[in-house]
């Protein structure tokens, strides 16, 4: 009687496996010192969809070089290089 | 001190090339004029923006870098706020490693020319 109710529980999702894979950050592995805020494509990877910031826990940057990058998305919005709101961007 | 600044500004695609030439031109005399060194310059031409400014859709990008007095920055964007042509400015001092990242640009720039 108990073990058939066992076979009952089924996952309605799969169980989250948990894929720590190691996050860095990329400006430390490649040396980069300085953000430009001129190039674009650049900086859309550090946004989402909505073309806002993707915060640190996500892109694993430092907290050093997540002020650069959030000052060279701010400058590239003042310039229109980036969009301050927008539904799909990528 | 001299320090090392970074202007870059968007004037609208209404006016004429000449135009648009002589308003750089007018803003790089004000710089020399004020005794400012300028390092590099750049225009890029028309490019679209993000989203419309004062409902303009495009916007002619122009990217002036020097070194000057920090007084000099206070002139340079009462012109900037003067100049009716100019939808957008953005001026700001250049830290050390921007100031090797601009001088890797330049030398990028002219090897480019050249080749």
């Amino acid at each position: 009687m108990a073990n058939n109710n066992q076979q009952d529980i089924r996952y309605l999702a799969p169980v989250a496996v948990d894929n720590k894979k190691k996050k860095y950050c990329r400006f430390k592995k490649s040396r980069i010192k300085y953000i430009d805020y001129k190039d674009p494509e650049f900086l859309k990877k550090f946004l989402n969809e909505q073309g806002k910031i993707l915060p640190r826990r996500l892109t694993g940057t430092s907290l050093k070089y997540q002020r650069k990058v959030a000052q060279a998305v701010k400058r590239a919005r003042h310039l229109a290089l980036l969009p301050y709101v927008t539904d799909m961007m990528k | 001190m001299l320090n090392n600044y970074e202007t870059a500004f968007i004037l609208t695609p209404v006016l004429s090339d000449a135009q648009m030439k002589e308003a750089v031109e007018k803003f790089k005399g004000l710089l020399t004029s004020e005794g400012a060194e300028i390092l590099n310059e750049e225009c890029w031409g028309l490019k679209k923006l993000a989203y419309p400014i004062q409902n303009k859709s495009t916007g002619f990008y122009a990217l002036l870098q020097f070194k000057g007095e920090p007084s000099l920055v206070e002139k340079l964007e009462l012109q900037f706020r003067r100049d009716e042509r100019i939808i957008r400015f953005l001026t700001f001092r250049l830290d050390k490693y921007a100031v090797e990242y601009a001088a890797k640009r330049v030398n990028k720039f002219k090897a480019e020319k050249e080749g």
